[in-house]
């Protein structure tokens, strides 16, 4: 998430950390630099201004310049400052009133709305909500289908009406909503262009029959200059609640995130991190800010993994870790349990620094996961415990049996060595780390 | 076709042009402070306009320049600086215009790839239609197997262009659709074979192998195909295309770009780094949502379309 943007960020900050003391000319060259980064990143022009003088203002009030460790300062303050342009709270969905609760969902085509609406009846649903899935995007080809198929695939239930307008088929649904006593309907409008005058009326006039507590914008995360535009547009007509900001898995430079709570002061509930129907997560702002300077986001981190694993062979494990008593077996176990929790690049850039230790996507791509399994579990199981005794035949029949080559064997006998040494050495040395993510909190 | 389209791409581009035209009568007509500040005014409107940072420094640099050795220009003359200066970045070393499809090739196969919601099956189906109208028999392979319902959205869009259809189940290997899809058009003699792919973000290694395997396979049907890989782009992204543009070419050596929905706001500005950097043509423009809201880029008549007065 937000890879460029980052990479940019820690260079600049890196510069300034080598230095010792700063003078005025580092530290406006540093936010010359941020300014370019962030406009680079598709920030919106006047945002990025603001930004950038209000980074300039605490840095000079804090006596920035005078600090024993000025380059630290500097990125704390501009933690904070994304902390508050994101928004500062996680704003959660709006349960009070009376039920069921609508939820409508409005954007441009291609944004993602219908899968959305799917992920969020996936994460209603697994909070044992009861929803009901509209299918109200009567244009595109096969929408309808499409919100079928997954209303299916996630056992929730599903309205459809043909050949009636869009704002008939809202109303329809809630009434049978009410009847059925669902908890959650979720409205799935078709795509349009925010300067399209008949259809942005007929949102209008969607909202005003059904009157949805939560109007949500789904923005395609990687949507350029135009997001904020957009934004203004549909929050005009519609007084949004909220935004959902999707396709944040790839390599989105993360402008339109940036921008849009700053224009239109509406906040970004949920953000999109991925194509399975579970890959909506609640949006906080502070976690996405340490994302963006690479200082990871381990309270999300530790809470997927609280939700998959299971404690007590945790705690084993990370004893086993401190000591360097790792085994293969452990640490198949561990593969196993990583698949459960995501892929790999949307852990991976939740561990602070990984990106400075060249862990990148590419290289420990879910592939590669699925490999490494194949390797250790085409290992007898005293093999696994005591790598040492794998010798050239062993090696050449793991390889036949996983259907890899030896090299790969190798490599990853090597890797798994390399780590498990680095495991005892982060074991030691974990005080020192937190200790270093404890000035942001 | 192109004469409707070209009132079309203008519509599309109103908003740039607008907001371009009032940028240029500030600054002829100011001087100083008030000059500096409408050239940054002029920069932030090129970068909403997508241009990207390089670019808008680059138009700002040399109009600043042009007012300091001529002075009291024309508006007619600014906007001539920033024709000149936005042709010139695109000016890149585009590869020679692709064949149309030929009796010699036929099928001639057009393999079409982007992100998810980039608008790719709207596309094809404007692609189809084109190529029908032009006398083509035209295949549609529907090798999106992942998506919910994109066979029969796909199918709508092939009745409505007058296109075949080769499609397999949901899941299916879309390798092996795009296989099936060559090896009936070369059968039944079909001219052109448009391969629909499903939507993936161009930085899922897996994903991506997948699409190379496609290409190699659609190759094994048909010697020489596909000839003709096209990337289909949303115009309101913003940066983020160059780097689509860029892994999508690194893994089927694209032969252009088909840039769709130039009919919002502010758009169009992301084609020049990705001429200017890549060095990849747009074949392609979608300007509406219609079956025949397509027609063919060129540089010239875009920057036209960017900076006439209305």
């Amino acid at each position: 998430m937000f890879g460029t943007l980052t990479a940019r960020l820690e260079d600049i900050f890196s510069k300034l950390q080598g230095k010792g003391k700063l003078d005025e000319k580092s530290v406006r060259e540093a936010l010359r630099e941020i300014r370019l980064a962030l406009l680079e990143a598709d920030v919106n022009y006047r945002v990025v201004k603001d930004f950038v003088a209000r980074i300039q203002e605490s840095a000079v009030g804090e006596e920035v310049l005078s600090s024993i460790t000025p380059g630290q300062q500097v990125v704390g303050i501009v933690y904070r400052e994304l902390v508050r342009l994101l928004g500062d709270e996680a704003e959660p969905i709006l349960w009070k009133g009376p039920m069921p609760l609508v939820i409508m969902l409005v954007g441009l085509q291609g944004s993602g709305k219908t899968t959305t609406a799917a992920k969020v009846a996936s994460l209603l649903k697994a909070r044992n909500k009861k929803v009901l899935l509209v299918a109200a995007d009567v244009y595109r080809p096969a929408a309808v289908d499409q919100l079928r198929i997954l209303a299916d695939q996630l056992e929730v239930g599903f309205y459809r009406m043909d050949d009636v307008p869009p704002k008939e088929i809202c109303t329809g649904a809630v009434e049978r909503a009410t009847r059925e006593i669902v908890d959650v309907v979720i409205l799935d409008t078709a795509g349009r262009l925010h300067i399209n005058e008949p259809m942005m009326e007929e949102l209008s006039g969607i909202a005003a029959g059904v009157k949805p507590r939560e109007r949500l914008l789904v923005l395609d995360g990687m949507t350029g200059q135009d997001a904020v535009r957009a934004a203004q547009e549909f929050d005009k007509r519609l007084d949004l609640t909220g935004i959902i900001m999707t396709k944040l898995d790839g390599d989105a430079r993360g402008g339109a995130a940036l921008s849009v709570r700053a224009v239109t002061g509406k906040p970004i509930k949920f953000i999109g991190v991925g194509e399975k129907l579970e890959d909506l997560e609640p949006f906080h702002p502070s976690r996405i800010a340490s994302r963006i300077l690479g200082m990871g986001d381990v309270v999300t981190l530790v809470e997927k993994a609280q939700e998959k694993v299971d404690a007590t062979k945790a705690a084993t494990l990370q004893k086993k870790m401190r000591k360097g008593e790792l085994t293969l077996e452990d640490f198949l176990d561990q593969l196993k349990q990583i698949k459960t929790m995501g892929s790999m690049d949307q852990l991976l850039k939740m561990i602070p620094g990984a990106s400075k230790l060249g862990l990148n996507a590419s290289a420990a791509n879910d592939h590669e996961l699925v490999r490494m399994e194949a390797i250790i579990s085409s290992m007898t199981r005293e093999e696994r415990r005591k790598p040492y005794v794998l010798n050239g035949s062993r090696r050449k029949r793991i390889a036949r049996g996983s259907g890899t080559r030896v090299q790969d064997v190798n490599r990853l006998l090597r890797e798994f060595e390399a780590m498990r040494k680095m495991m005892k050495r982060f074991g030691s040395g974990m005080r020192g780390k937190k200790m270093l993510l404890g000035q942001f909190h | 076709m192109v004469t409707g389209a070209f009132g079309r791409l203008r519509g599309g581009l109103r908003r740039t042009r607008e907001v371009l035209g009032r940028g240029l009568e500030r600054l002829r007509t100011t001087r100083g402070a008030e000059r500096e500040h409408a050239l940054e005014e002029l920069e932030q409107r090129l970068i909403e306009a997508d241009v990207g940072v390089e670019a808008a420094v680059i138009i700002r640099d040399r109009l600043e320049e042009y007012l300091r050795t001529s002075p009291g220009p024309s508006l007619e003359e600014l906007v001539g600086v920033i024709r000149k200066q936005l042709l010139d970045l695109m000016r890149a070393p585009v590869p020679p215009p692709l064949a149309e499809p030929e009796e010699r090739v036929a099928p001639y196969v057009v393999l079409i790839a982007g992100v998810n919601g980039s608008g790719k099956t709207t596309s094809l189906g404007k692609l189809a239609r084109h190529y029908a109208k032009e006398g083509h028999r035209v295949m549609v392979g529907a090798a999106d197997t992942f998506r919910a319902a994109a066979v029969e959205q796909l199918a709508i869009w092939a009745q409505r262009a007058g296109a075949d259809l080769v499609a397999q189940k949901p899941g299916a290997d879309p390798a092996s659709v795009a296989f099936d899809a060559v090896t009936a058009a070369k059968a039944r003699g079909h001219s052109v074979v448009l391969l629909d792919t499903a939507g993936r973000q161009h930085t899922k290694v897996n994903l991506m192998n997948e699409l190379a395997k496609i290409r190699r396979v659609v190759n094994k049907a048909h010697s020489g195909a596909p000839h003709e890989s096209l990337l289909v782009l949303d115009a309101t992204v913003g940066q983020n295309a160059v780097s689509q543009a860029r892994l999508f070419h690194e893994v089927l050596e694209l032969d252009g770009i088909f840039l769709a929905k130039v009919d919002g706001t502010a758009k169009g500005g992301v084609v020049v780094p990705i001429i200017r950097e890549l060095g990849l043509p747009v074949r392609w423009l979608g300007v509406g949502e219609g079956i025949d809201d397509i027609e063919p880029f060129s540089p010239e008549r875009f920057v036209e379309a960017m900076l006439a007065p209305q």
